[in-house]
């Protein structure tokens, strides 16, 4: 395949004796919206966690825009372009909901050793994380501290932030983990906007979703993928059914 | 408290820390109008603890690290000044440089050294976290404290007398009302400085990686770097304060930096308050008022300040601090650009 945005190769992770990635390959073409499914266990946050740098792979190879990420650490690796939205909300609790996106573009702007100038208030801070948060839809509650959000705002927040990253490529461990029904539906329709501008790699239980939003999906069992191909071919796909879609 | 006050910006959030000032101002006044200038005397130490404290409180109440070896570093600072005030009044020079007792000289002399040491302690104290950073700052205390000791020339365990007058350029500091204003205005000083870093594009960074490390790591900051930078300006604070110990007693001994010392200043930080810039300032004055009156009724008196600390931090759970705020008529519920 032709420059994808991410390469992955043979990657491994053991957790003692458990394989929890066993020789992962994948990649991810420029503006894909790419889903990893598979059953509870699969691996699939373990391996969110070694694109975003959280984990190290014991073996394999990273590429991300042709640059080997493979031992970089997450905090370069968020200056390179990956952004990640957790799947268990993480965020600073005394912390505005305007001030997160705001620290998102204060990384991304290069280093933050200014002792001065009030953060609060610096529009070149403040101008695109407003941006990001008119995005997902929270501009009213710019001012809001993150432990008053309600859950399905914190989700809209955790995408702010990473929107806010100006990312080559998105992260996005279960964004409708605990949603409501309504809830789930806005945040459909968000990411559907979202992947027209962004290169995305979605690990997402609601097969409805995933099915309508993703290019391609990748089906993740025991740390391997045993199948990657557009929806229609994966929801037909006879080894898929029985490992997974079946029951 | 568990949720802290978050730091809004603007006045409101200023005018504690200059009441504060005002009312020390006040406080030679009152000695001058009932002619006992041991008020001075006092009130010079609470500034000087309130400078220490408010040091440490941007480590632990910003950085989220709870240092314990800043008592150390206060010392340090002292012994920069009484060292330099030794070799002056000797007329011995320090290898090749001749001692000094002017403070213009001998206050930034204290700051780069306790600054350059706190390099050295973050830098590897930084490596550890939790129990552990708290035993190897703990350890560093312990050596700066063992140093001191060893200091035979510079009287040892007894400590070091400043004999020569100490001075200001052509001001001559030991004069106790002019001494206690000098140091006033480094405590105002040293709340204005921090009060903008934490909320400069620094200290956003800081605080975001003191609550939440995975958070901040993920968008692209390096914690290690800040905590280190936090810990080297909260170092040259400290050193500044206890060079001012050392000038305005006119004395420094490794007492002054035991182990135990780093603890109290510790309580001081969380007494006051450490959701803000100012609030460790009201838990030194406090603890200073507080271990004056108490130890002129009983030599046990630290079971009733244990009480007393106990009582305030969990009655008033964001520390001294939550009365100034509830006088301002501020909680911790109000939005963070109010």
């Amino acid at each position: 395949m032709a420059d994808p945005i991410l390469a992955v190769e043979c990657l491994m992770k053991s957790f003692g004796g458990l394989r929890a990635t066993n020789d992962l390959s994948i990649a991810v073409e420029r503006g894909e919206c790419h889903a990893i499914i598979g059953p509870n266990g699969a691996g699939k946050t373990t391996f969110i966690s070694q694109l975003q740098g959280m984990l190290r792979p014991d073996a394999g190879a990273i590429r991300l825009d042709g640059q080997d990420i493979t031992r970089e650490p997450a905090h370069v690796r968020a200056r390179l372009g990956i952004a990640r939205s957790f799947q268990i909300t993480s965020l600073v609790p005394d912390f505005s909901v305007l001030d997160h996106a705001a620290l998102a573009v204060q990384a991304r702007s290069g280093h933050s050793f200014r002792f001065w100038r009030p953060a609060r208030g610096d529009a070149a801070l403040t101008g695109p994380a407003r941006d990001a948060l008119a995005t997902v839809g929270l501009s009213p509650r710019a001012t809001t501290l993150a432990r008053d959000l309600s859950h399905g705002e914190a989700r809209q927040l955790e995408l702010a932030i990473a929107i806010a990253q100006k990312p080559k490529l998105l992260l996005l461990d279960e964004p409708m983990a605990g949603m409501g029904r309504k809830d789930g539906a806005a945040m459909t329709r968000l990411l559907a906007e979202l992947k027209k501008d962004y290169s995305i790699i979605l690990v997402e239980h609601d097969m409805q979703a995933v099915f309508s939003l993703a290019d391609r999906i990748s089906v993740l069992v025991a740390g391997h993928v045993i199948k990657t191909g557009a929806p229609d071919e994966i929801r037909n796909d006879p080894d898929v059914r029985a490992a997974y879609l079946g029951h | 408290m568990a949720d802290r006050a978050p730091i809004g910006s603007g006045w409101r959030e200023r005018a504690p820390a200059v009441l504060i000032v005002f009312l020390l101002a006040a406080t030679p006044l009152v000695a001058r109008a009932l002619g006992d200038p041991f008020i001075v005397k006092v009130a010079t130490r609470v500034v000087v603890f309130a400078i220490a404290a408010v040091a440490l409180n941007f480590v632990v109440g910003f950085g989220g690290l709870v240092s314990l070896c800043h008592a150390g570093l206060f010392g340090v600072g002292g012994y920069v000044v009484g060292v330099l005030a030794w070799h002056d009044f000797n007329a011995e020079p320090l290898l090749f440089l001749p001692g000094t007792s002017n403070l213009l000289v001998s206050i930034p002399a204290a700051a780069v050294v306790v600054g350059l040491l706190a390099a050295i302690v973050g830098a590897i104290s930084l490596r550890t976290s939790g129990p552990y950073f708290l035993m190897i700052t703990l350890a560093f205390n312990q050596m700066f404290y063992y140093g001191a000791v060893a200091l035979q020339k510079y009287g040892g365990e007894d400590g070091l007398q400043i004999m020569s007058n100490v001075t200001l350029g052509p001001f001559d500091m030991s004069d106790r009302y002019r001494f206690f204003y000098l140091a006033l205005a480094f405590l105002a000083a040293a709340m204005f400085v921090l009060g903008r870093v934490v909320r400069s594009r620094f200290g956003m960074a800081l605080r975001a990686a003191s609550r939440n490390e995975t958070r901040v790591i993920a968008v692209g900051v390096d914690p290690w770097r800040y905590r280190l930078v936090a810990f080297v300006i909260s170092g040259v604070v400290v050193g500044i304060a206890g060079a001012l110990l050392a000038a305005g007693q006119q004395f420094i001994s490794p007492v002054d930096m035991g182990w135990d010392r780093s603890g109290d200043l510790v309580v001081m930080t969380v007494l006051g308050g450490i959701g803000s810039v100012w609030g460790p300032a009201l838990g030194a004055a406090a603890f200073v008022v507080l271990e004056l009156v108490l130890s002129s009724w009983t030599s046990h008196w630290q079971l009733a300040f244990g009480l007393l600390v106990i009582l305030i931090v969990v009655g008033l759970r964001g520390g001294l601090a939550d009365l100034g705020a509830l006088a301002f008529g501020r909680r911790g519920t109000e939005t963070a650009h109010g």
